[in-house]
């Protein structure tokens, strides 16, 4: 956080998610999804949330991006509550959310033309974003020309042009397969280091979230609460020979330990009270059918 | 396929200006060769070579393509013909020998008959003007169709309220034919013309609006989403989001719509009409002018095909990201 108020401007986007509770459906239906969540993003911090599938997670960056509204509890952004979406939060979804219609450039230049800037000065900022993510010569190219990859670059830095506060990244490199997702992570993290505004990832990927984050935090399996809080004391720049540290391997054991617990509650909960080792073995008083 | 057809067609004046130098190259290194073979001073010559060689090997290049090119094409340009004659010729032996079984050609009259009335009839002004009066009917009930069914379309796709208020008129109104308007049409407007081109619109409108209604449900909500992270305005997400990403349904919506307006026109036109290749069509029934009457079917026909060419052309001219989409290659 010291070293984020240094960097002069970046002194805004603090994020600050207050006993956050979100239930869907109503009486037998009800399913709650997140429950009495607390959790900061300090303003210049990467900060990581982990955590099994389902475990709301997703639900919690909906929120921070203002899609959806929280049952209780509030999200605020530099002390104001966020109640619709908004450029000063800039979204990476999981799934390629470019516009198929547009070129990569206008791609880019959508949050600026929408914010009203002129053509030529919209057309430069795009190019050197897009520069930055080594697809200039891409520029006239259309989405789905590209690689998965490629398609995600673009929509980090398409999410960067309007100059966000703070970026959300929902597991933005779920689709990819692993050698390009380590690339990824490298190119993100040299990209965060120029820009050092606020960032909220998500991801199940435990090797991600430390190699990415200053900061992570663990959830619970449904409904979804913060099992743990753990720092990344990890030096920065980031660089991937990090990743063979011990100080790197002591951590991805530290947290695949709290994972592996969730990862386990979120299966069906008869699998979870048989046992793993009884998955198949043990048959209940009614037959096979029960369990599954 | 839009693109790389016109890149092909781009390519092909391209082989005209290379076909050239391939006989020159060819001359000169055979001339080459002439020369090394007769003397020694032979061994000058060898400069122009290089710059020749990649000429040729280059030309080969555009001459493959243009052969490529040209296959495909005589391929389908064959088929097409092959089809068509095809129609004709059953028309033709079907008239000239008067064929009698079930289908009677008794009174059919041959194509050279009726090439013989559009030669007469052809460029005449009351021909002429019969298709001009069309075409106008055509195009004002398509196009006031598109200008309500596409808006509506979009809206009634974004918002549930709006799509509960209209969806139960539109499905009870949806499955009336627009030849079915035709009586309740002459009582509501005050004059032909005006009944004509509304038929001509309910034909065309119900086709135009379901499909853009489509094409918003189709419409990942990821875009809209990430539109709204960007900060389009409700405004702004309708003409740079919504409106684009139907495009392709929309202009499903529209051949299909042209289609049905054609027939609910001509409809129109043989019922009440004064005017129109439909109403030329039906009087020469009733004038027992017969091949009058192929041509006017004829004409419908070609009408209607220059229509949705039209309307496709315009498609890929406005869609040309289509041409990446996964499966997207038509």
């Amino acid at each position: 956080m010291t070293m984020a108020m240094t960097e002069a401007e970046t002194h805004k986007g603090f994020i600050d998610v207050r006993e956050m509770g979100v239930t869907f459906g109503a009486n037998d239906n009800k399913v709650v999804a997140v429950d009495n969540v607390s959790l900061n993003v300090q303003p210049g911090e990467f900060v990581s949330l982990i955590g099994p599938s389902g475990c709301g997670k997703s639900t919690l960056l909906s929120i921070v991006a203002g899609f959806v509204k929280p049952t209780r509890g509030e999200a605020l952004l530099d002390g104001k509550a966020i109640t619709k979406p908004g450029s000063d939060r800039g979204v990476v979804f999981q799934q390629y959310s470019l516009f198929p219609w547009l070129s990569v450039r206008k791609n880019v230049e959508f949050g600026l033309k929408m914010a009203g800037v002129e053509q030529s000065k919209r057309n430069t900022t795009a190019r050197a974003l897009l520069d930055l993510a080594g697809l200039l010569s891409f520029e006239n190219h259309y989405p789905d020309q590209l690689s998965g990859g490629m398609k995600q670059r673009i929509g980090i830095v398409r999410a960067l042009a309007t100059s966000p506060q703070v970026l959300l990244m929902d597991e933005p490199f779920g689709a990819l397969d692993t050698q390009t997702r380590v690339v990824m992570q490298e190119i993100l993290t040299n990209i965060w280091q120029q820009f050092r505004i606020s960032v909220l990832f998500i991801t199940h990927d435990i090797e991600e979230s430390i190699f990415l984050s200053d900061r992570i935090y663990v959830m619970t399996a449904r409904p979804g609460r913060i099992k743990a809080e753990i720092k990344v004391p990890l030096p920065r720049p980031r660089t991937a020979e990090m990743t063979d540290t011990p100080e790197f391997m002591n951590l991805v054991q530290e947290l695949k330990g709290l994972i592996r617990e969730e990862s386990l509650a979120a299966m069906a909960p008869e699998i979870r009270d048989r046992g793993l080792s009884g998955f198949g073995m043990k048959v209940g008083p009614k037959g096979v059918g029960e369990i599954f | 396929m839009g693109s790389t057809a016109t890149a092909k067609i781009v390519a092909l004046p391209m082989v005209d200006k290379q076909a050239d130098p391939v006989p020159a190259a060819v001359e000169t290194k055979a001339s080459a060769a002439q020369v090394s073979a007769t003397g020694p001073a032979a061994t000058q010559m060898p400069i122009p070579e290089p710059e020749h060689i990649p000429t040729v090997s280059l030309t080969r290049v555009f001459v493959n393509l243009w052969g490529y090119v040209t296959r495909e094409r005589i391929i389908t340009a064959s088929l097409a013909c092959i089809s068509i004659g095809a129609l004709f010729l059953f028309w033709y032996l079907g008239t000239k020998y008067r064929l009698e079984f079930y289908i009677r050609f008794k009174n059919v009259p041959t194509p050279y008959e009726v090439y013989q009335q559009l030669t007469q009839v052809g460029l005449s002004n009351k021909y002429l003007v019969n298709i001009a009066i069309s075409v106008r009917r055509i195009l004002l009930g398509f196009m006031i169709a598109t200008a309500i069914g596409v808006p509506l379309g979009l809206v009634i796709g974004k918002y549930q309220r709006v799509r509960d208020f209209f969806m139960p008129v539109v499905e009870i109104m949806r499955p009336i034919p627009a030849i079915a308007w035709v009586p309740m049409s002459i009582m509501l407007w005050p004059n032909n013309e005006a009944s004509i081109v509304f038929i001509t619109f309910i034909g065309a409108f119900f086709p135009i609006l379901l499909n853009t209604i489509h094409g918003v449900h189709s419409l990942d909500g990821v875009l809209v989403r990430a539109a709204r992270c960007l900060g389009a305005s409700e405004i702004r997400l309708f003409l740079n989001v919504i409106l684009p990403g139907s495009l392709p349904h929309i202009f499903t919506g529209l051949a299909v719509g042209m289609g049905v307006a054609w027939v609910s026109l001509i409809a129109a036109e043989m019922i009440s009409g004064q005017f129109g290749v439909g109403y030329f069509t039906w009087e020469a029934y009733s004038l027992v002018d017969y091949p009058a009457i192929v041509l006017g079917m004829i004409t419908i026909g070609v009408l209607g095909l220059a229509c949705s060419g039209i309307i496709r052309m315009v498609g890929i001219l406005l869609m040309p990201w289509l041409a990446f989409a996964p499966g997207g290659r038509r």
